[in-house]
């Protein structure tokens, strides 16, 4: 049976790990490399990786980090930040990664992920999309920037233009509920599963396996990613790296 | 010496860092020459079907791998299109396909899946060794491995499958003949299981 992906995803910014609350407040949780590594003993379904710091400072992605990671990976690694041409994306995945994430760059050139996706195949590129709920007309808003910058694109339109470009995954990432640990947006998830038939992965607000467990029974094949589960244990939130273990992981399916 | 074929813009990296790992010898073929020296062969697969027979064309290789494996009998494993190619034919393209394990390339039927997405079949499947091959030993089949792909193997005889998949139909996740072995899904991208088959490929006494 294809099992649903089960996938931390780490932020990087200034060359360290971190944490967000809502996109707000990183907090240093370890080096990069390091983390790789426990996630490797740990044997994560996937890895997501994204640098918080590139496309703010208009730059490039960090190709000596990935290097670095790339060789330490045993599972799928993804990684984005900062990535805007199709070489950028050949380059990432020559030095080993399975995918590459693009964000800001295809909100406002959706035709990227075409080109992309001809230089690299199309199951390698992975499409992040950072949401706000509107607060008094329902629906979503697509941000770039870390959630400081709101996109002028229409969120469903572009879930939908994005299934029929054909790009290999879509990760939606809540940013209300970021860090908030207190579950998924389920109405999200619903939203975006019933306008696609991409794969897709949800992203924000996972604080507990029950949370994960919650989203596979009802999606039965989805990606259920999650940051501060992964790096925080109890409810003080110490910093450790953590990953449900065989026994614990089969029953969420 | 282990020859990992490099043949247009994959990711072979991924291949080099395991075996690096594991401290076994390996080196990337870019060109007809360095086939020299090398007692076993990996075959990556990235693109499609018709790119990755015509860059095997224009490169010589086709012809150089026909004799290595077909005559010299050397290990070969084929990773997803690299296991695809051995095939005889492929929906995916129109160009002959090796021929080393009769079968054809088909795409997975839509319709025969519940759950959305569809395609590609992405991500971790459990497999049924049925043929107790040693080169799964150490491999836990309930773990699986990590698979992405929109076009599966549908071998003619059985007894060149080696280990069953299901996905909206049974399909073979792995095949062989003789010192040629096709692996549908991702052992660089598998932990454990991915290493310790790399590992046992590495070790087979098949000469």
């Amino acid at each position: 049976m294809l099992r649903s992906r089960i996938t931390p995803c780490l932020l990087v910014h200034r060359k360290g790990l971190v944490k967000t609350v809502n996109f707000k407040e990183p907090k240093y949780v370890g080096d990069p490399i390091n983390a790789v590594k426990i996630f490797n003993e740990k044997e994560v379904d996937e890895l997501i990786v994204l640098d918080i710091d590139a496309t703010k400072e208009k730059r490039g992605p960090d190709f000596t980090l990935i290097r670095n990671l790339a060789a330490e990976c045993r599972m799928p690694f993804c990684y984005g930040g900062g990535v805007s041409s199709v070489e950028q994306a050949r380059k990432i995945i020559s030095l080993g990664a399975e995918k590459v994430a693009l964000s800001s760059a295809v909100i406002n050139n959706p035709f990227l992920c075409k080109e992309i996706g001809n230089a690299v195949g199309v199951q390698s590129v992975v499409v992040v999309l950072d949401v706000r709920k509107r607060k008094l007309l329902g629906g979503y808003d697509i941000f770039t920037h870390n959630g400081k910058v709101k996109s002028k694109r229409k969120f469903k339109e572009f879930i939908v233009e994005l299934n029929h470009i054909g790009v290999g995954e879509i990760v939606v990432n809540s940013i209300d509920n970021d860090g908030k640990m207190t579950g998924y947006d389920m109405e999200l998830a619903t939203l975006v599963r019933d306008l696609c038939d991409t794969p897709i992965t949800i992203l924000g607000g996972a604080g507990s396996l029950d949370h994960i467990k919650k989203i596979i029974t009802k999606f039965k094949v989805i990606g259920a990613a999650a940051g501060s589960l992964f790096v925080f244990k109890g409810k003080y939130k110490a910093v450790l790296i953590n990953y449900p273990n065989r026994e614990e992981k089969f029953p969420l399916y | 010496m282990i020859g990992i074929i490099n043949y247009g813009s994959g990711n072979i990296e991924a291949i080099t860092n395991i075996y690096n790992r594991l401290n076994i010898e390996c080196k990337v073929i870019n060109k007809l020459a360095e086939f020299d020296g090398v007692d076993r062969l990996v075959l990556p697969g990235v693109g499609s079907f018709d790119e990755c027979m015509k860059q095997l064309i224009d490169s010589g290789f086709k012809e150089k791998l026909n004799k290595l494996v077909l005559e010299s009998k050397i290990p070969i494993l084929g990773i997803c299109i690299g296991m695809h190619i051995m095939a005889n034919s492929s929906e995916e393209g129109d160009l002959e396909g090796l021929g080393w394990i009769p079968g054809k390339v088909k795409k997975f039927d839509k319709t025969l899946l519940v759950n959305k997405p569809y395609l590609p079949h992405m991500g971790w499947n459990n497999i049924n060794n049925i043929h107790n091959h040693i080169i799964f030993t150490g491999v836990n089949e309930n773990q699986g491995f990590y698979f992405v792909h929109s076009y599966y193997y549908e071998c003619k005889n059985e007894q060149n499958i080696l280990t069953v998949c299901n996905y909206g139909l049974d399909f073979s996740s792995s095949i062989f003949n003789e010192n040629i072995f096709g692996m549908q899904f991702h052992p660089e991208k598998s932990h454990s299981n991915g290493e310790n088959l790399l590992n046992n490929f590495a070790k087979l006494d098949i000469c």
